[in-house]
């Protein structure tokens, strides 16, 4: 019997670790599966071990040259000079042991996500552990080593021949992603992100708009720094709409960093719970209209992995599972469980609690600017030039 | 940079004899405004978008149409003009675009037309210029208006081994007793580097609260 939806995990996932006290860490994926758990929303056979992704597979979306750098690196025999080339050995993407190892088995969940669904063994299918968007061809950049969409898609495309949604919610912009694709027009990459004005990579502006044949399958929406839910979800859910319209996929693949929200640290946008609550249902709704259900959903970025992670990211599993968002209280014991570990004081809510911040002055200019950054950016599909 | 690391090579030009028409039809084909008008390789005059306009008022008018095609580019071109050396600094181009409110510049070499160069290039070359198109992070900070501040500020990323892409130095607001440093950095995750900078006694202008005018 078809399930409704796959949780790919493993323990391993947690072996993409560059240090105790780097800012991405996979212990997000165990709270968020605790906090499933504890609301009785997971059955264990949901679960879906997940494979490693082999070389031939990388090759779809990476250079010979790199992965044998890396695989190099994972065993301690690469110089920070050399490292720092391929974009690795840096403060921000640093050298750890059997590095290539956990990065093919990162790339692997994303692939037995694809299978699980193209398969039709599963509706829908989650993997906590991808999302690297920022992975080139022949370099790392920005924590991530191997790029799981972008040999996740060329996988669709070759084994299954679809045609490819790439939804990419995280606050920095998906380049590493939208890059691989720049020329392919059976690809479409949407990226809303924080402005690249100042944020990490600093691309994502609307005028890249894919490149030769593939002109016109790239679209990126940059807001504001500071921007709140309602400016954010007026535009996520007016773009994907018309870009989904327009693009006609057979297949669906959401990016949902959790990065955000207003108490990400890496970050400037000001996002709360509602965002997180409503991204997923729009990726399913969409789905459904357009590609017969087909929706494959990854992580990504998120770097308050307390309070802010597995809130967010249970959502993606409860809209797959069409459990009603819960409301009110945590589940008690999920939070006895891990406040003695947090260093700061966990939300006791699944909503945010009101109030979060103060009022942002420039309101009115932010939520103009996003307008018309809207405007600009879906012009081409809504004047057909 | 010099202007020959930014300008086109392949310009795209018509003779004194050809017709304002054919003037109108290359314009619009190839999408530019400005047709530099040679004999044997030598520069003569230039004809721009503005220049063709005001030989042909009205579009709709029948009886121009004809004059369009016999009148010679030699009776509309511009002879008197600015141009430019592939040698010169681009920073001397932008003056010159700024000085004669020019929207092109051609670049003359041994009397030989060797490029062009349009206000939109040099534009997209200043964007390029402030490194926005490398993965980075951006970072401004307050500095003392003292000789030896970025010695001091690069120390830090030096120390954090970061690789910078890009520096700016703005005036700070009227203040001539500070300056602003524009930095953009190979980082994704740049709060190491803020606090440092902040330890040092620099101040940060950003990452910032929403209350900072940016």
């Amino acid at each position: 019997m078809k399930k409704q939806a796959s949780f790919i995990f493993s323990p391993d996932q947690l072996n993409y670790e560059f240090s105790e006290t780097h800012p991405f860490n996979q212990k997000r994926i165990i709270l968020t599966k605790d906090l499933l758990e504890e609301i009785h929303a997971i059955q264990p056979d949901e679960i879906v071990v997940p494979r490693s992704a082999t070389d031939e597979e990388l090759l779809l979306a990476h250079d010979a040259k790199y992965i044998e750098i890396v695989k190099k690196a994972s065993k301690g025999e690469v110089s920070e000079n050399i490292g720092s080339i391929y974009g690795i050995g840096t403060e921000d993407t640093p050298f750890f042991p059997n590095m290539h190892e956990a990065s093919a088995l990162l790339v692997g969940g994303t692939l037995t996500a694809i299978e699980e669904v193209m398969e039709g063994r599963s509706r829908f299918a989650l993997n906590l552990g991808g999302g690297l968007h920022h992975g080139f061809q022949g370099k790392a950049s920005g924590f991530c080593i191997y790029n799981d969409s972008s040999v996740a898609i060329k996988y669709l495309q070759e084994k299954y021949g679809a045609r490819v949604l790439y939804v990419d919610t995280d606050a920095h912009h998906g380049d590493g992603v939208q890059w691989t694709f720049y020329d392919d027009p059976s690809v479409c990459t949407f990226s809303i992100h924080e402005t690249g004005r100042y944020l990490f990579p600093g691309t994502g502006n609307v005028t890249e708009r894919g490149n030769g044949k593939g002109y016109g399958t790239s679209f990126n929406f940059p807001v504001d720094a500071f921007t709140e839910d309602e400016s954010f979800l007026h535009i996520y859910r007016t773009a994907l709409r018309e870009v989904a319209e327009f693009f006609k996929p057979d297949v669906i693949l959401t990016q949902n960093g959790a990065d955000a929200h207003y108490f990400d640290p890496l970050t400037h946008l000001y996002g709360t719970m509602k965002i997180y609550k409503e991204i997923p249902k729009v990726a399913k709704e969409l789905a459904e209209e357009y590609c017969d259900g087909r929706w494959i959903a990854i992580g990504g970025g998120g770097y308050d992995i307390w309070r802010v992670v597995p809130r967010a990211w249970s959502h993606l599993w409860l809209t797959m599972k069409a459990i009603p968002a819960p409301t009110g209280a945590l589940p008690e014991e999920w939070l006895k469980k891990w406040q003695p570990e947090s260093p700061v004081s966990l939300i006791e809510t699944w909503e945010d609690p009101p109030n979060l911040y103060e009022p942002v002055p420039r309101k009115k200019d932010i939520n103009e600017k996003n307008e018309q950054m809207l405007t600009r950016a879906l012009h081409v599909i809504r004047n057909g030039s | 940079m010099l202007v020959l690391d930014i300008m086109k090579n392949d310009v795209i030009t018509l003779n004194s004899t050809h017709t304002i028409a054919e003037a109108v039809h290359l314009m619009q084909k190839k999408k530019i405004r400005h047709i530099p008008i040679i004999e044997n390789d030598r520069l003569i005059g230039l004809v721009t978008d503005r220049d063709v306009k005001e030989a042909a008022p009205s579009s709709l008018s029948d009886e121009l149409e004809t004059l369009l095609y016999e009148t010679p580019l030699s009776k509309i071109m511009k002879t008197d003009l600015i141009i430019g050396h592939p040698r010169d600094f681009i920073e001397e181009a932008a003056l010159l675009f700024y000085t004669y409110e020019i929207g092109c510049l051609p670049i003359v070499s041994n009397y030989q037309l060797v490029g062009i160069l349009t206000k939109t290039d040099l534009l997209y070359n200043y964007i390029e210029l402030t490194g926005a198109n490398q993965p980075s992070s951006h970072i401004q900070i307050r500095v003392p208006n003292q000789p030896g501040i970025l010695f001091e500020v690069s120390k830090v990323f030096h120390h954090h081994n970061t690789n910078v892409l890009s520096v700016l130095v703005y005036p700070y607001q009227d203040d001539e007793s500070y300056k602003i440093l524009a930095v953009r950095i190979k980082r994704m995750n740049p709060l190491s580097i803020i606090e440092d900078l902040k330890m040092e006694g620099f101040q940060v202008l950003w990452p910032s609260e929403p209350e900072m005018n940016l």
